[in-house]
């Protein structure tokens, strides 16, 4: 078990940091997002369940001033550094070798394609420990078996309190399941995030 | 245990291959997996390794696994602007072609089959047509030959037939009996549903169109460039290419050999 309270990097700074939520999340990550060091260039992946709209109005919502690209992931693109990246509608996103993207058009998981579940898991088999998840809002429980997936792969799991979170139901069926996950405010999560550029990434291995 | 499942996984792929000639070694891994997780699940197989010595001793549960591995859920006329493009941009240079030979690798349950064919036939094409689509699941071709689907499918088929600019309304295209939709038998007259795969297969005919969307997103880079050229090899000189809308020649090898025709619906011509 880690220690409670100050939330550092797993083990070796995360290679990646993949973010699921529904209902109430984007509120959650125009919080998170803006005002990133430039300094924290781990990539970040995001899975919202959103209506299967094409062409995705997302990406263009969350690079408003962000001051770093945030895109849809092309099949096979490898993972670059300071990109956010968001599953395109209607396909489910994967993490395969590299780390690279992977999609697919199988069937729904949890009503839903893309699926945080299916992001979280194939994440975690690749990634193992240098992965670190959030979980936001949301109105069902999707997520909640991938961040099983990613504690059992010793990643780092943080979950938005339920009682802050506009829809509990997301973050409260993940804490269900995941007694081994960190619960946090936004505010503290969004410390954490911006905690991770720089000096945060190399682990107290002494200043130059 | 994840370097067991791996181990499993690669000795999986390749027992069936010796066993069966179906070729997954080059698929990719994420789906892979997933899709290999539910089977075991569904088949009651507690590793890999017990799915290993079911699929070789009995050629049913190879069956049942070809279909968890192989059969996607297509949708008929899915991304209604890839359809738009091809009407404006991609018909017109068709219409010069005294015959025409489309090829749809990976067709599985046929839905993008009728969506063509209904395109073709408003365009004044399909009757100077012929279709190939292929797939390496038997029964996925099976159901692609018979046209008969989910009658609760078909409100979202005919609103993405509209948004694709349909001429008619869907259901002028199939009749209502026993809760399913049937699909006008015309519209498969001139095509030839057959067995082939990307993986192990060559080229058997030369095609000014090949629609393989959907399909690549579930091979590796290698074996993806080893369809693409395939797709090469069969197209005619300006034949054209349509990919799935987060599909890109982009990572391949084969790029220099097409110029991208409608970059944002993915429709590639050969150079």
């Amino acid at each position: 078990m880690k220690p409670e309270g100050q939330v550092a990097p797993a083990p070796g700074a995360p290679q990646a940091i993949v973010i699921g939520g529904s209902a109430g999340a984007l509120e959650a990550l125009s919080l998170l997002l803006p005002g990133l060091p430039a300094d924290m260039t781990i990539p970040i992946v995001v899975v919202l369940h959103l209506p299967r709209r094409r062409p995705s109005l997302l990406a263009g919502l969350l690079g408003r001033g962000l001051g770093r690209p945030v895109r849809e992931p092309e099949d096979k693109e490898p993972f670059a550094p300071s990109v956010v990246y968001v599953a395109p509608p209607d396909y489910h996103l994967l993490v395969d070798k590299g780390p690279s993207f992977a999609l697919s058009v199988d069937e729904p998981v949890n009503f839903s394609r893309p699926s945080i579940d299916v992001l979280f898991q194939s994440a975690a088999d690749v990634l193992g420990r240098r992965l670190m998840a959030i979980l936001l809002s949301g109105a069902n429980a999707d997520g909640a078996l991938g961040m099983k997936a990613i504690l059992a792969a010793s990643g780092l799991a943080i979950i938005q309190a339920p009682e802050q979170s506009p829809c509990p139901a997301m973050p409260a069926a993940a804490i269900f399941l995941c007694p081994g996950a960190r619960v946090l405010p936004v505010e503290a999560i969004r410390d954490c995030l911006h905690g991770l550029g720089g000096a945060g990434t190399r682990r107290g291995q002494g200043t130059p | 245990m994840q370097a067991v499942f791996d181990i499993e996984l690669t000795l999986l792929l390749e027992a069936i291959h010796l066993r069966y000639h179906h070729d997954f070694r080059r698929y990719a891994t994420a789906s892979l997996k997933r899709r290999l997780t539910q089977a075991m699940a569904e088949l009651g197989c507690q590793s890999l390794s017990g799915l290993q010595e079911k699929v070789l001793r009995e050629p049913e549960v190879f069956r049942q696994l070809l279909s968890f591995l192989t059969i996607q859920v297509s949708e008929m006329f899915r991304d209604p602007d890839l359809y738009r493009a091809l009407r404006s941009d991609v018909v017109p240079l068709l219409q010069t072609y005294p015959s025409l030979k489309i090829w749809v690798p990976g067709c599985s349950t046929g839905e993008e089959v009728y969506s063509l064919a209904i395109l073709l036939r408003e365009e004044r094409l399909l009757e100077r047509t012929l279709i190939y689509a292929t797939d390496i699941n038997q029964e996925a071709l099976r159901k692609a030959e018979g046209g008969v689907y989910e009658l609760e499918r078909m409100a979202k088929f005919s609103e993405a037939y509209l948004a694709a600019g349909g001429r008619a309304s869907l259901s002028d295209y199939y009749t209502v009996a026993y809760g399913a939709a049937i699909f006008d038998k015309t519209l498969r007259e001139d095509v030839v549903f057959s067995d082939h795969s990307l993986a192990t297969d060559g080229v058997f005919a030369e095609v000014q169109l090949v629609s393989c969307r959907n399909v690549l997103i579930y091979f590796d880079r290698e074996l993806q460039d080893r369809a693409i050229a395939l797709f090469r090899d069969s197209l005619c000189r300006k034949g054209f290419l349509c990919l799935g809308a987060k599909e890109t020649l982009s990572f391949s090898s084969l790029a220099p050999h097409f110029d991208a025709f409608v970059r944002e619906e993915r429709i590639y011509q050969k150079r």
